[in-house]
């Protein structure tokens, strides 16, 4: 078991490879009343065409499978699992994004015998068609209720309009359409695959004792076996650097119209130190111009174009990327032109040593406040651990970050090709 | 883990509770201003939250207040409005990075403290009055977030299903106010307006974090002592008489309907049955082990969602569930058959303890966020009562099957709120 010390943030992390290839990660926090522990395979919404463990040919799958999948796990032939978890007094939740599927639990007591549950169960599918049936009803509520939401759709219309063929443009519950397409077959194609331990990470972050944990996991991993297994060959459609449309307006039935502006970030080959510095830099330069201290922000709303549900994104991964920024306005198409024009003129600014010392110094901050909260250093952990980087280097690397390269980037970061334009207005008649 | 340790100084205008704990890599500051909820004076109090956040004396315009936060390492500030009971509280938050994460010595609390005086005390103003550019576009902004509203279905099938329940009760007033008594607001009755609430309304101080050895206390007394404290009777929340049970019908463009319920609880924070009433909707709703969710969701396949949770000042209790147009009957008459069964005992000791555990996690866990300790703690100055949160978590250990019979006996229906589709559920079988 390998123990890291990261002296400014006083925390300690302890991680280990198990023989299986599962990734561990433990870090205790004695003050903390709650323990938080995440089981996370290194698969989303876009794994969409891969080759299955034991085959040759790869296939493609229907949209919305990873997040059906995550729903059914929770389902056994004889229980549901939440109430394994709430006999407890523990509470148990789950996740899909567009790269990760992810189990969860906190507790207060009992916090080895819900580690054994997370283990377990994430580890025992049990897949038949009538619960598959089942749940068709539950998600297709779930799909309609994203529907009504405004900001959802606006959201990921911007998606669609950056991307002309990559499965980030897939909506990650799939469709009413898509989702009735799944069979229990295909579930178990997707869990042989995908959910191989040498796929998957656990963390564990709270009140908890790391030698003891550690064992517990590592006895219960000794005890299943697992074929052995390569990498998965996934694969992904050439996505060209160009948007797929430059403006996509939604009519729905809203009363106020919302107007958002993403950008399709160029990620491709990046090293790991080069990623995380665009990662870093990409929402430290959006916050420096377009949050309510910057001078893009002011502009806007003195001009009567947003109000302070504006707000901006970024989501970079290993094959895609995107910011977002926007909000509710009562002029679609001029908000769309002024941000537009906003973003093409900052390869003519350059960020002073105050401007960029202030930058660093908000972005430390917030980074510490939400380090307060299990929840954000367990996800962000695992995300970051994914793409080779150390979320308690990050502070460091922030420190380190010169004004130089924050203008380097600056003056290459937009292209008009890749900005586009999702709009949301009331429909008419 | 360590206790919860709440240090309550009651100072010359203001109560200060300190609270020491090395959790949190921040400190927070909040202040609370409570005040009855009036249609007169809650859209005044609307908009200024918006208009507190647009200038100081010092730092004269929305930006260069919030230049002067991320100079204090990106300091978080929120101004915000709620209604808790029948009183209405401004919040003034602002969390900030613990010096001693950094690699500096500022003392970015005694900062924040002076910055918060300017926010609250000092804000922008001209003629002595607020800036009427400010209070104009600020008016702009709130009317645009009153409109937003039924945009966001749930949020909107909530405030008209309060609409309707409590239309007779000052809970019913909006937390964004009305359009209509936006016009009427100017520059000077709104500053004028702001004095009074800052010599008038109750106003509690927290700060939490990790505090040792620094002196809070006479850091607030310089920047937050008021000429006078003001002592409130505590109000009287009236219970009402229930006639007939009332159904409402709304139609709007959408894919779900929205199917919400209001019951009376008759049990407010203070009560002794309070705890009981708890672990009672945590048994109804509360839960994804509740009987809501067990039987319209994983059951029925009716819901994505249907939950219930507790108004614990006003003595309410809210369903709520996004359903398929069509379903209404059948989800309300599954709903309305877990509140029979909940009310007929139909739960075992074993499940009641279950669910304590439940709710005792769930109050630790919110103990763990420094936000929801500081909402938790600020129970006791809306209720007027005084209850540690160690002793909460022992009364709702010591509750019984038997104490949740009784709270059957007193929760009745009162309202039943649909939202659906236009033209909808017309063909419904049944």
């Amino acid at each position: 078991m390998k123990k890291t010390n990261y002296e400014q943030l006083k925390e300690v992390v302890y991680s280990e490879k198990l023989d299986n290839g599962l990734s561990v990660f433990l870090l205790p926090k004695k003050e903390m009343a709650k323990t938080f522990g995440i089981f996370s395979t290194d698969y989303g919404s876009i794994d969409q065409t891969f080759v299955p463990i034991g085959q040759e040919e790869p296939i493609t799958v229907p949209d919305g499978i990873a997040h059906f999948l995550e729903h059914k796990l929770f389902e056994k032939e004889d229980r549901d699992v939440f109430q394994d978890f709430t006999k407890r007094g523990a509470s148990a939740n789950a996740f899909t994004s567009f790269t990760k599927t992810a189990y969860l639990f906190s507790a207060t007591s009992s916090i080895e015998e819900n580690m054994q549950t997370l283990l377990d169960f994430v580890q025992d599918p049990y897949f038949s068609e009538q619960s598959v049936e089942k749940e068709k009803g539950i998600i297709g509520q779930e799909i309609t209720m994203y529907d009504d939401q405004p900001d959802w759709r606006s959201f990921f219309g911007t998606i669609q309009s950056l991307y002309q063929n990559h499965p980030v443009q897939i909506d990650i519950a799939g469709t009413i359409d898509s989702i009735a397409e799944i069979t229990k077959d295909d579930l178990y194609t997707c869990y042989n695959t995908f959910y191989h331990p040498s796929n998957m990470s656990v963390f564990v972050a709270g009140n908890f004792e790391p030698e003891s944990m550690m064992k517990l996991i590592k006895d219960n991993q000794s005890k299943k076996e697992f074929p052995v297994m390569s990498d998965i060959d996934r694969s992904f459609p050439d996505e060209p650097v160009e948007v797929a449309k430059k403006k996509h307006v939604i009519e729905m039935p809203v009363s106020v119209s919302k107007c958002l502006v993403g950008i399709k970030e160029n990620v491709k080959d990046d090293s790991t130190e080069a990623f995380l510095k665009k990662d870093l830099l990409v929402d430290m330069l959006l916050d420096h111009f377009f949050s309510k201290s910057g001078e893009f922000y002011q502009e806007l709303y003195d001009k009567d174009l947003i109000d302070n549900s504006f707000s901006f994104e970024s989501n970079l991964e290993r094959n895609f990327g995107f910011s977002i920024l926007g909000g509710n306005t009562q002029k679609p198409d001029q908000l769309a032109e002024e941000i537009k024009g906003m973003l093409l003129k900052l390869k003519d600014f350059s960020l002073n040593e105050e401007q960029f010392e202030r930058i660093k110094r908000k972005k430390i901050g917030h980074l510490l406040r939400a380090m307060n909260s299990l929840e954000f250093i367990s996800t962000q952990f695992v995300h970051y651990n994914l793409l080779g980087i150390d979320l308690f280097e990050v502070v460091p690397a922030i420190e380190k970050l010169s004004v130089e390269e924050a203008n380097n980037f600056l003056h290459q970061w937009i292209d008009e090709e890749r900005i586009a334009v999702c709009q949301v207005i009331p429909s008419k008649g | 883990m360590q206790a919860i340790e709440e240090k309550l100084y009651k100072e010359n205008g203001y109560n200060l509770h300190l609270i020491q704990s090395k959790k949190y890599k921040t400190i927070n500051i909040v202040v609370k201003f409570k005040t009855p909820l009036e249609k007169e004076t809650i859209t005044k109090r609307a908009l200024l939250n918006y208009v507190l956040q647009q200038g100081t004396k010092t730092h004269t315009n929305a930006r260069e207040l919030r230049t002067a936060l991320d100079d204090l390492y990106g300091a978080v500030l929120s101004i915000d409005g709620g209604k808790k009971g029948e009183s209405h509280i401004m919040t003034v938050r602002m969390e900030i990075a613990n010096e001693k994460y950094l690699s500096s010595n500022d003392d970015i609390i005694e900062q924040a403290m002076n910055l918060m005086n300017e926010i609250i005390f000092h804000p922008k103003t001209e003629n002595d009055q607020f800036d009427s550019k400010i209070v104009a576009r600020e008016k702009q902004t709130l009317k645009q977030k009153m409109e937003s509203i039924v945009d966001d279905k749930m949020s909107y099938a909530n405030m008209r299903l309060i609409d309707e329940m409590c239309n007779d009760e000052p809970y019913h007033l909006h937390v964004h106010g009305y359009p209509e008594d936006l016009d009427s607001i100017t520059a000077a009755n709104l500053f004028e307006y702001y004095q009074s609430l800052l010599v008038n309304d109750q106003m509690d101080i927290y700060v939490l974090g990790d505090i040792e050895g620094k002196s809070i206390n006479k850091l607030a007394q310089s920047k937050f002592s008021r000429e006078q404290s003001v002592n409130k009777v505590p109000q009287q929340i009236k219970t009402k008489k229930i006639a007939k049970i009332k159904e409402v019908k709304d139609e709007q463009v959408v894919q779900q309907a929205k199917l919400h319920l209001g019951y009376r609880t008759n049990i407010l924070f203070k009560d002794p049955e309070y705890f009981a009433l708890q672990v009672f909707n945590g048994m109804f709703g509360g839960f994804p082990s509740s009987k809501l969710f067990m039987n319209v969701r994983e059951k029925h396949s009716l819901a994505y969602y249907a939950a219930s949770r507790i108004e614990s000042h006003k003595g309410l209790l809210f369903v709520f569930s996004g359903i398929d147009p069509n379903d209404y009957h059948k989800a309300k008459d599954i709903i309305l058959e877990q509140m029979e069964l909940m009310k007929q005992g139909d739960f075992t000791e074993e499940q009641v303890e279950e669910i304590k555990n439940m709710v005792v996690n769930q109050m630790l866990e919110t103990m763990d966020h420094p936000q929801g300790l500081i909402e938790l703690l600020y129970h006791q100055i809306l209720a007027d009562t005084q209850i540690k949160p160690d002793q909460m978590i022992e009364k709702i250990k010591q509750v019984k099957k038997d104490d949740l019979l009784k709270i059957g006996e007193k929760i009745e229906l009162d309202t039943v709120y649909f939202l659906t589709n236009k033209g909808g559920n017309e063909n419904e079988k049944n």
